[in-house]
């Protein structure tokens, strides 16, 4: 491992004088020639690559990342506004065309950095794969909670500073004065002196042509003026009306509707197709039955001769068809495969241990056993879990003399565009991408199969085709959080203290950091057996993260019982020289009034989790009333360094909670004769209102480099509220979904505090 | 040919009679703003109004809404200047992470007020209970829906009451 390493980076040249860089704005030259053409319009001026000022002195910020609700194309705007001393009432925002001039080093740079900072693991990838300089260069990913903390500290700021340098330089020159003296504010440039003040369109084609500084000077924290301030996102007034487009919305002339099915079971394929009665049902067009081509690469493999595709003139006759549509699918022997089997291969895989990588290890653990007072143990596990966007997936794509135009909301425009490009055996330039906004992501729409799947429609076709799929597809055809079993072992001394820890689990995608512990346990031993996954995998909201935020969450609660200890004073005691994570947990028990008694059947559970740069801590408080839990309420703290835009960051905080109970009280999938189980909302739930807590988000701004948003909320609310459970009740629940164990309310009556 | 009165319009389609009402209503008649998020019923993203009901259009239809008054999220609006109070309190909420949802909150938000002015947050949960947010902006729906009722509480207290008040 660690083949990719920053020398690597560094030696193939992509970072330039060894600065903390990002895009374009590290690159010698200013290459605004290239896009300007594509991102500026009429009477719009780009002087930066990520800065384009128009006649009414608008400034648009162009943001290298997609919009699926996690607010940062806003957040990224805030924090090159603040550098450039913008008008925050006069700045606009635009996605960034899929375009290489927008592709994210910083991605790559982001991850390296955090690995710099993790010694003696190994350098995190995506997804598990090994990133590859050559795909790196390509990509324009929104995941991994790193708009803001990296594209932003590192990208948007750095922008908005260099244009603002710019700005001043042309305007020192044309009224003759020293630069120092050139003052800005709210999109005005200003010489006191000589009491002259011109706005900042009026200097922007002089500064365009200027190279913007890759070093320049940023704002002390305590000058920020629009960072840290609660901001109305941009995109939200168009979500209230209907008139948000996402891909489903799309409309091409002549276009047509399709919808696909893919191999029930992984890795089967079509053994013969009757397609007669599909094409007698009105309205079917065609009936397409998708080529052999494979498609292998950073973005993740993908197969298309797994797929049938039905052609309509709508959607709904299009998915008559296919129900219609005769198939034999062959599951090349994978029918056997099952839940209960893939359970027995992977506990076999925990008991053997073969091939046990360490992520931790350090102290004396076989020491520490020998001489412990106590030693408790426990076998936790998660299942396998669905994204279940709100918006199915679905692409547009129009395919004709060599080209493709494709209409999508996705994570990786660039990767997607790539993905397309190799499918069709097409030059990258001769797929145009246009990404919309995102009906939800989560991870799911990292990956490209159903843009290639329809590129391979409509080109068989000969038409535009928006090709939609079923929600049944969309459950049954994803990219699955991994089910796993973790086992741990923990060595308690007289006095209860934890003198070792031990965690073995089965398989690992990332980041790396996910299972390790902050307490101050003097020997501890992590690491995981590699193992191969039948089920296709993928990242899902927080990746590894998710788990082993439930698993080492309950097991530290369960030390602290047999130490016979408070949860929260427990784990406090472990965090001395730890006082970011200290502060946090601190917060979120006072604000949950953690030493207020509560009466009978009810209990609060408490769990800490860092997790891409935020450090968030959640209180669970819950009732049983009838025997059903009912969560009356969480209470969250965080310290993500900077919020720079709390309101924005304390949705997303709610956001992550939900999606993390949604996932602890019900989510499952299991797989019977090789196929997934479930198939929509019915029997693959969501948490619904009645159900759903309030919930406190407190943050704390400590100042430190910020952290991520869109993930960090999740990890702590599944072993929050087993700890609850636990507190509440005495049942200890080391296996989700958490409702095979306890029945749970579906609300419609909530305790009194 | 089926007549339909959508947002106090009559439009004709030409359709099977059993085709549901959510694919005409996106395929034909260029209201995208109602969405597909299962095709069963269970989440509510298609919910537009039937009279002053919430109906999930992918489950009703066409045959079913024949001569009915629709609306959909396009209609919510008496014009386009001025927004319904639920949709004000929506923004001032910062209701929406990914929105894709939010058509159907809202139109089932809109139909709970018609029915229902004042109502409780066990009357909230009933209406609501349809309505899947992957986004889990439950709190935020919640207290956009009584923001929205006691204005249009106290817009209606008012001489001149709005229409939307008044219907209900």
């Amino acid at each position: 491992m660690g083949k990719w390493t920053r020398r690597a980076f560094i030696s193939a040249g992509v970072i330039a004088g060894g600065g903390i860089l990002v895009g374009v704005a590290i690159r010698p030259g200013n290459l605004n020639d290239d896009v300007a053409d594509t991102v500026a319009g009429e009477g719009e001026t780009l002087v930066h690559a990520y800065v384009k000022i128009d006649q009414d002195n608008v400034i648009t910020a162009i943001v290298p990342h997609s919009e699926m609700g996690q607010g940062s194309q806003t957040a990224l705007a805030q924090m090159l506004a603040d550098e450039l001393d913008a008008d925050w009432n006069l700045v606009r925002v635009e996605e960034a065309p899929a375009l290489a001039k927008y592709s994210h080093y910083a991605i790559g740079r982001g991850y390296l950095l955090a690995g710099a900072e993790l010694p003696g693991l190994i350098i995190p990838s995506f997804e598990g794969v090994m990133m590859r300089l050559s795909d790196a260069l390509d990509l324009q990913v929104t995941g991994g909670s790193m708009s803001v903390r990296v594209t932003g500290t590192y990208g948007m700021r750095v922008a908005g500073a260099a244009t603002r340098e710019m700005l001043r330089r042309a305007a020192a020159k044309a009224w003759g004065v020293p630069l120092a003296e050139i003052r800005t504010e709210n999109s005005t440039l200003f010489h006191d002196s000589t009491a002259r003040s011109e706005p900042y369109v009026s200097f922007a084609e002089a500064a365009a042509e200027m190279t913007p500084s890759y070093a320049p000077k940023l704002k002390d924290p305590k000058d920020f003026k629009v960072m840290g301030q609660p901001v109305q996102r941009f995109d939200i007034p168009a979500k209230v009306d209907g008139t948000a487009q996402f891909a489903l919305d799309v409309r091409r002339p002549n276009m047509v509707y399709a919808t696909v099915r893919r191999s029930p079971v992984f890795g089967g394929r079509i053994d013969r197709i009757d397609d007669s009665a599909a094409r007698a049902v009105k309205g079917v067009l065609d009936v397409v039955r998708l080529p052999v081509i494979g498609y292998d690469a950073f973005i993740g493999e993908f197969t298309a001769d797994e797929s049938v595709a039905v052609v309509a003139e709508g959607y709904w006759q299009a998915s008559r068809g296919l129900r219609a549509l005769d198939v034999r699918w062959n599951g090349d022997g994978n029918e056997a495969i099952s839940s209960a089997s893939i359970r027995d291969r992977q506990n076999q895989e925990l008991e053997d241990a073969i091939d046990r990588k360490p992520d931790i290890d350090t102290g004396d653990t076989d020491e520490a056993f020998a001489n412990a007072d106590t030693v408790i143990s426990a076998d936790y596990r998660v299942p396998y879990l669905a994204h279940t966007c709100m918006e199915p997936l679905n692409a547009t794509a129009d395919v004709r003399d060599g080209t493709c135009e494709i209409w999508i909301g996705c994570q990786n425009p660039l990767g997607f565009k790539r993905a397309v490009a190799a499918a069709l055996g097409f030059k990258e330039d001769n797929v145009i991408l246009h990404n919309l906004l995102m009906g939800g992501g989560f991870g799911r729409k990292s990956r490209a199969d159903w843009a290639i799947q329809a590129a391979l429609v409509s080109r068989a076709v000969g038409r535009p085709v928006q090709l939609i799929w079923s929600r049944e597809e969309d459950v049954r055809q994803d990219y699955y959080r991994p089910g796993l079993p973790s086992r741990f072992r923990a060595a308690l001394d007289t006095d209860g203290s934890l003198a070792a820890w031990e965690n073995t689990y089965v398989g690992k995608l990332e980041p790396v950091e996910a299972p390790v512990i902050p307490y101050a346990v003097p020997a501890r031993n992590i690491g995981h057996v590699p193992s191969e996954s039948y089920v296709p995998l993928g990242a899902w909201r927080s990746v590894d993260e998710s788990q082993h935020g439930f698993f080492t969450e309950c097991f530290i609660d369960e030390c602290a019982a047999a130490a016979g200890a408070d949860p929260f004073a427990y784990r406090a005691a472990l965090l001395q020289d730890k006082p970011r994570h200290l502060a946090v947990l601190e917060r979120a028990a006072e604000e949950a009034d953690w030493d207020r008694p509560l009466g009978e059947g009810r209990g609060r559970g408490i769990a800490l989790k860092e997790s891409f740069g935020s450090i968030v801590a959640e209180v669970a408080e819950i009732s049983i009333i009838g025997g059903e839990v009912v969560i009356d309420r969480i209470v969250l703290a965080s310290d993500p360094g900077l919020a720079v835009n709390p309101d924005g960051f304390t949705a997303q905080m709610e956001s992550g909670v939900i999606y993390g109970l949604t996932a602890a009280i019900y989510g499952e999938i299991t797989i019977e004769d090789g196929a997934v189980v479930q198939s929509n909302f019915h029997d693959y739930q969501a948490l619904r209102m009645s159900a759903s807590p309030p919930i406190e988000t407190h943050i704390i701004n400590s100042g430190h480099k910020p952290g991520g948003a869109g993930e960090p909320g999740t990890p702590p609310a599944a072993p929050a509220l087993a700890n609850a459970i636990f507190a509440a009740t005495g049942q200890r629940i080391r296996e989700l979904p958490l409702h095979h164990h306890i029945p749970f309310s579906t609300g419609f009556r909530r305790a009194a505090s | 040919m089926i007549t339909l009165n959508i947002n106090g319009e009559r439009k004709t389609v030409e359709a099977d009679p059993d085709t549901p009402l959510l694919w005409v209503l996106r395929e034909q008649l260029a209201l995208t703003g109602t969405k597909f998020g299962c095709g069963i019923a269970q989440c509510g993203a298609c919910t537009v109004l039937i009279g002053n009901i919430a109906a999930r259009a992918c489950s009703i239809p066409l045959s079913n809404v024949n001569g009915r008054e629709l609306t959909t999220i396009e209609g919510l609006a008496t014009d386009a200047d001025t927004p319904h109070p639920l949709q004000e309190a929506w923004i001032e909420q910062q209701t929406p992470q990914c929105g894709y949802c939010q058509s159907g909150q809202l139109m089932a938000a809109a139909a709970l007020l018609r029915r229902n002015p004042n109502p409780t947050d066990e009357d909230i949960n009933r209406a609501m209970e349809g309505n899947i947010c992957r986004c889990g902006m439950y709190s935020r729906i919640r207290t956009a829906i009584k923001m929205a009722a006691a204005r249009m509480a106290e817009a209606a207290s008012l001489p001149l009451a709005t229409e939307e008040v008044t219907d209900g």
